[in-house]
C-alpha cells in the first residue's frame, strides 16, 4: 500500500495545481486520480468520500482532505514551510490569499462567457500590475533577501511563482516593470525541485484548454 | 496608546463579522474605525495601509493585517482557539472553508436583483440544509461531544455558531431537521464571552438593511 498522496481531480490545472506545486516543492511523491465521467464524480460523493461534495481531494496521512486552502495549509505546516512562528504565518497568509485571490480569476477566466473574455484577461493583467507584483516587488526589494518571508523559502514563494507564470502566459512581458520578481523567478526556477516540476514529464498540467472546460462542466453537471 | 486590535472596515456585518466573533469569543477587547464614505476608503488606500488596497484591515500586535482568512487564522492561532495539533487543524480549517462559502452565499443575497432573490434564497436553504449542516450535525453525532474538534471550543464552533444564527435569519426554522445543530446553538450561545457578544450593546452588527445598501455599494463602487 502506497503512502503516497492521492490526488483526485480533474485532468488540468485549476484548483488543485497549488496542491501540485506545493507537494511538488516539498519532494513529496505523489499519486493522481483523474475524473473524466460524472459517474466517477457521482460514486465518490455516494461513497461520502467528498466531506462537501466538491473537489479537490487530497488522501494524505489517513485522512480525506477537502477544501483546497485547508489542504494546503497542511500541506505548508507538515513540511515546513510555513515561517517559524505565528507573525511570519501571519504574513505569509496575507501573500497567499492575496496571490489567491489573482489565481482566482485566471481560474475562473475559461469558464467565463466569449464577450466577457477580453475584459477579464485585461482585468487580470490590471490587477497583477498594479495590486499585486508591486507589494511582492517592495517586500524584496525592502528586505534584499532571496525569500519572501523569513529568509527561507516557503508557501508564499511558491504561490508567488506559480501565479507569474500563470500570468506570464496571458501576458508575456508582464514582469518588465518588476525587476526583482524577475530575479525571484529565476532563483526559483534553479531550486532543484522546481526545476524538476517545470520540466516536461512532471505532474504540472498544461494552460486549460476547451476540452478541460467541456470535463469540468460535464462532470459537475453545471450548466 | 490603547494595545486594542483595531478594525477598519464600515458599519455592517460584510467580511469582518467573523473577525469580531472570533476576538469575542477569545475575550478580546477591540476598536473598530468606520468607512462612511467612498473618500474614506480612497484615504485608507493612499495612505499605504491596506496591502492590497481592500478592507478588512486589523491593526493587531503592530501589523496591519489584511485578507479575511489571515486575520482569522491569526487570532485563532493566537487565542488558542486553532486545536492542539496539525491534524486538529486540518479539520478546523476544513470546517470553516466550508462555512466560509456558505457565508459568502448568505452575504451575496443583498446584491441579487429583486427577481432573482426568491430563487437565490431557496438555493441557500438548499445548500445549507443538504451540504453543509448535515456534515455538522453528523461530526456532532459520532463524536459525542460539546464541540466540533479535539474536545475543545475552536474557531470552527465559533464560525459554525454565527453561520447557524445568520441562516435562521434568512428561514426561521431552518434547523429543524437538526436537533444536535439545535443543542450546539444552546450550548455555545452560553459561553461566556460569546454570550455577552449576542447580548445587546455588543460590537454585533445587525443584517443589513435594504435602506443601507446604496450606501455600503458606493464605499466599494459595486454595482455598475
Amino acid at each position: 500500500m502506497s503512502e503516497k498522496p492521492r490526488l483526485i481531480y480533474f485532468n488540468g490545472r485549476g484548483r488543485m495545481e497549488s496542491v501540485r506545486w506545493l507537494l511538488a516543492a516539498a519532494r513529496v511523491e505523489f499519486e493522481e486520480i483523474f475524473l473524466d465521467t460524472r459517474e466517477q464524480y457521482v460514486k465518490l460523493i455516494k461513497d461520502g468520500s467528498l466531506m462537501f461534495q466538491q473537489v479537490p481531494l487530497v488522501e494524505i496521512d489517513g485522512m480525506k482532505m477537502v477544501q483546497t486552502r485547508a489542504i494546503l495549509s497542511y500541506i505548508a505546516g507538515k513540511y515546513n514551510l510555513y515561517g517559524k512562528d505565528l507573525k511570519e504565518r501571519a504574513f505569509i497568509d496575507m501573500y497567499v490569499e492575496g496571490i489567491t485571490d489573482l489565481m482566482h480569476m485566471i481560474l475562473m477566466f475559461p469558464f467565463s462567457p466569449p464577450e466577457a473574455k477580453e475584459k477579464n484577461l485585461a482585468l487580470i493583467t490590471e490587477r497583477a500590475t498594479h495590486r499585486y507584483f508591486p507589494v511582492f516587488e517592495k517586500a524584496l526589494k525592502q528586505h534584499g533577501q532571496d525569500f519572501l518571508v523569513g529568509n527561507q523559502v516557503s508557501w508564499a514563494d511558491i504561490q508567488l511563482m506559480e501565479v507569474i507564470l500563470a500570468v506570464e502566459e496571458k501576458t508575456p512581458a508582464v514582469l518588465l516593470a518588476f525587476p526583482q520578481l524577475q530575479a525571484f523567478k529565476t532563483r526559483m526556477s534553479n531550486m532543484p525541485a522546481i526545476k524538476k516540476f517545470l520540466q516536461p514529464g512532471s505532474p504540472r498540467k498544461p494552460p486549460p484548454d476547451d476540452h478541460y472546460v467541456s470535463t469540468v462542466l460535464k462532470v459537475l453537471a453545471e450548466e | 496608546m490603547s494595545g486594542k486590535p483595531k478594525l477598519h472596515y464600515f458599519n455592517g456585518r460584510g467580511r469582518m463579522e467573523s473577525i469580531r466573533w472570533l476576538l469575542a469569543a477569545a475575550g478580546v477587547e477591540f476598536d473598530e474605525c468606520f468607512l462612511e464614505t467612498r473618500d474614506d476608503l480612497l484615504k485608507l488606500q493612499k495612505s499605504g495601509a491596506l496591502l492590497f488596497q481592500q478592507v478588512p484591515m486589523v491593526e493587531i500586535d503592530g501589523m496591519k493585517m489584511v485578507q479575511t482568512r489571515a486575520i482569522g487564522n491569526y487570532i485563532a492561532a493566537k487565542y488558542n482557539l486553532y486545536g492542539k495539533d496539525l491534524k486538529e487543524r486540518a479539520l478546523i480549517d476544513m470546517y470553516v472553508e466550508a462555512i466560509i462559502d456558505l457565508d459568502e452565499l448568505l452575504m451575496m443575497y443583498a446584491l441579487q436583483p429583486a427577481d432573482k432573490k426568491e430563487q437565490y434564497l431557496a438555493n441557500i436553504v438548499d445548500k445549507a440544509t443538504n451540504r453543509y449542516f448535515p456534515v455538522y450535525e453528523k461530526v456532532l453525532k459520532d463524536q459525542g461531544q460539546d464541540f466540533l474538534v479535539g474536545n475543545q471550543l475552536s474557531r470552527a464552533d465559533v464560525q459554525l455558531l454565527e453561520a447557524l444564527l445568520m441562516a435562521e435569519e434568512y428561514k426561521s426554522d431552518i434547523l429543524a431537521k437538526f436537533p444536535l445543530l439545535q443543542s450546539f446553538k444552546a450550548r455555545i450561545s452560553n459561553v461566556p464571552t460569546i454570550k455577552k457578544f449576542l447580548q445587546p450593546g455588543s460590537q454585533r452588527k445587525p443584517p443589513l438593511q435594504e435602506k443601507d445598501l446604496p450606501k455600503v455599494m458606493k464605499i466599494f463602487n459595486l454595482g455598475h
